[in-house]
């Protein structure tokens, strides 16, 4: 029962006083308001950067680097001697960076539980032939609906269909940009001159665009197969295996498992990557800086508010004092006006912020380098509301309790001899 | 024979603000159940000191305060609270009604705050001591909608709200013109005379000290006669 009145004064004061609690809930309801739809807004873009490059990397990649044999023959032939062998001007031997025994090892990784899926790739390096000029490109060979599954390579095919490359023999997703260049579109025929000289004519089935202009005038897909084909290897030649996993923070583990148990080199996203973790934490962490402030300011709105509160109700404090409210009770009184700007006003902060939040991802937003997004992104992930909800009531709680403290230690004997 | 409803043994006060100067010397004194007692003095005699040392409110003496037979000294702040709620009500000089409430309300705060009866059974309580003191049409109005004679039977009825052992009063009757003193006076008496409560009442009114059943005399912090 004690409680439950402690309560009612507390909104016989608030009401007593609305116009100043009004402009005390408005300022935790703004902070609120702003918090949610600044992180919320801040993470959709972070989110949008990042899917940028991490959506297309694999988690750990597995490839075979060109270099020469650690042991050369000449420290076989003398091992066991007390010598050593000086040996300048060495070179890898003539063999193109596959990855050995690939099938085995797709095998395995496949029935690895940590392993969301696996793709592997062929790059080749060749030139596209525009007239008398060769341009310089890569062709990755991949599976297409692998490749499309793990990361998102659907996405980034603005022209054609990415499947068309398991169906039409001898087909290519060109770049973008190099398509611009070659003045061709869907439904032509480009011709490429691989490494060793020989001429392919691939037909066009789509058009890609990563984003990232120069990737987009050097990359095309084509598949496995074709890809092998310009390279003249037979269809266990894979340059590299991407892996992709359920937990992305097993990477860096992982690639040095893999590299120690398939004798290959392995890098993980996170060191292939590093500067978009670090843009994305200090983007995060500027976020969370001015949303903070924001609700401390409020804070110290509820702080002056109640403060003047206080000195205007000294007699009923006094009062209420005389008549058997203890010390501990007036502080209890005071924090719940506090509290209940507090929740009034982090409640329907809330609301707002998710209603702006809203608003700003129904506005156009039409990069050129990116053809999926139509829309500010925006990210509604619940825990900003949750920080949002406790953050405000943590700040009101401490506004209301200095003035709170000041309250119980009013001394009604000055207060009511005072008069 | 009973014990007194309020005791004081040996009482001692110092203010300490700007010097250090003693205003109550050692005062004894007993007050018993249905008494009415004046305590009567020269401004700055220490009247109203006595009276809010005895209410609890100030806890910086010496000497010994029985409530009830019941030490006061050592007692925590909340507990304290708990005494001026259940067994002692206070008339200021000053109403000190909460405009927020209604008169009704303000009569059930401290009803409500000890929690002994249900809400229905304290708002039943109020009106009853309401129209003890002849106001219960006033019920529902807020405070400042009444005249101060009604403000201070208002806040006679709070104090009474509790049933309590003592009613103190600082001069209750100070801001009231002779007519309404007069009323608030009557109350005091039918209090004591029918009801048997003890009221503890200080006053500048030599008139109105003379109708009480027992007046403290009181000079210099000490009590030279009724002690």
């Amino acid at each position: 029962m004690k409680l439950p009145l402690l309560y009612d004064v507390a909104l016989s004061l608030l009401l007593a006083r609305w116009r100043q609690t009004l402009v005390a809930a408005v300022g935790v309801t703004f902070s609120i308001t702003m918090f949610i739809a600044l992180l919320s807004f801040m993470s959709g873009l972070n989110q949008l950067l990042d899917g940028l490059v991490l959506n297309r990397t694999p988690h750990v990649r597995l490839y075979n680097e060109v270099k020469p044999a650690p042991q050369q023959p000449v420290d076989r032939y003398t091992a066991g001697r007390k010598q050593h062998n000086f040996i300048r001007s060495i070179k890898p031997s003539d063999e193109l960076p596959r990855i050995h025994n690939v099938a085995a090892i797709i095998a395995a990784l496949r029935h690895d539980p940590r392993v969301r899926g696996v793709s592997p790739k062929t790059q080749a390096q060749v030139f596209y032939n525009v007239g008398t000029i060769n341009l310089t490109g890569t062709i990755s060979g991949i599976e297409a609906e692998e490749e499309d599954r793990l990361f998102a390579f659907g996405d980034y095919v603005v022209a054609g269909n990415p499947l068309s490359l398991k169906t039409v023999a001898n087909s290519i997703i060109l770049g973008k940009a190099a398509a611009d260049i070659m003045l061709v579109n869907v439904g032509d025929v480009v011709q490429v001159t691989t490494v060793k000289g020989n001429r392919v004519q691939l037909k066009v089935v789509g058009l890609f665009q990563s984003g990232l202009l120069d990737i987009d005038k050097v990359q095309s897909y084509t598949s496995l197969a074709t890809a092998q084909k310009l390279l003249g290897e037979a269809n266990n030649y894979i340059t590299d295996v991407q892996v992709k996993l359920y937990d992305f923070t097993l990477a860096p583990r992982l690639a040095r498992e893999y590299a120690q148990r398939y004798e290959v080199q392995a890098i993980d996203i996170q060191t292939a990557n590093s500067e978009f973790e670090t843009g994305t934490f200090i983007r995060t962490l500027i976020s969370y800086a001015v949303g903070i402030t924001l609700l401390t300011v409020a804070g110290f709105g509820i702080f002056n508010i109640l403060n003047m509160m206080i000195y205007e109700k000294m007699d009923t404090i006094a009062i209420l004092k005389a008549v058997g409210f203890s010390g501990s009770d007036v502080r209890r009184l005071f924090v719940a006006v506090a509290l209940a700007i507090g929740l009034s006003g982090g409640g329907v902060g809330l609301l707002c912020g998710f209603g702006l939040s809203a608003l700003i991802a129904r506005v156009p937003f039409h990069p050129a380098s990116l053809p999926t997004v139509h829309y500010y992104p925006v990210n509604f992930d619940p825990l900003f509301y949750v920080i949002g909800g406790v953050f405000s009531l943590v700040t009101t709680y401490l506004a209301g309790f200095f003035p709170a403290r000041k309250a119980s230690q009013i001394d009604p004997v000055v207060i009511i001899r005072g008069k | 024979m009973d014990t007194p409803a309020l005791e004081a043994r040996q009482l001692i006060k110092y203010f300490d603000d700007p010097v250090r100067v003693q205003v109550l010397h050692g005062l004894t004194f007993a007050l018993g159940r249905g008494e009415f007692a004046a305590v009567v003095g020269k401004s700055g005699c220490g009247k109203s000191t006595l009276l809010y040392i005895l209410s609890t409110m100030d806890t910086t003496y010496e000497g010994e305060l029985l409530i009830d037979g019941v030490p006061m000294r050592g007692k925590k702040e909340a507990e304290l609270a708990r005494v001026r709620n259940a067994q002692i009500g206070f008339v200021f000089q000053f109403h000190y009604l909460l405009n927020e409430f209604s008169v009704l309300r303000n009569v059930m705060l401290p009803g409500e705050k000890l929690a002994k009866l249900s809400t229905q059974e304290i708002e039943h309580r109020a009106y009853e001591k309401l129209q003890l003191l002849g106001i219960e049409g006033e019920a529902l109005k807020k405070p400042n909608q009444l005249s101060g004679g009604q403000k201070q039977r208002v806040a006679i009825a709070r104090a009474l709200i509790n049933d309590p052992l003592i009613l103190m009063g600082d001069e209750p009757t100070g801001n009231l013109d002779k007519k309404n003193g007069e009323i608030v006076f009557d109350i005091f008496k039918e209090l004591a005379e029918t009801y048997h409560q003890a009221l503890l009442i200080v006053t500048h009114d030599p008139e109105f000290a003379a109708k009480t059943h027992r007046i403290i005399e009181m000079e210099d912090g000490r009590i030279l006669n009724g002690g």
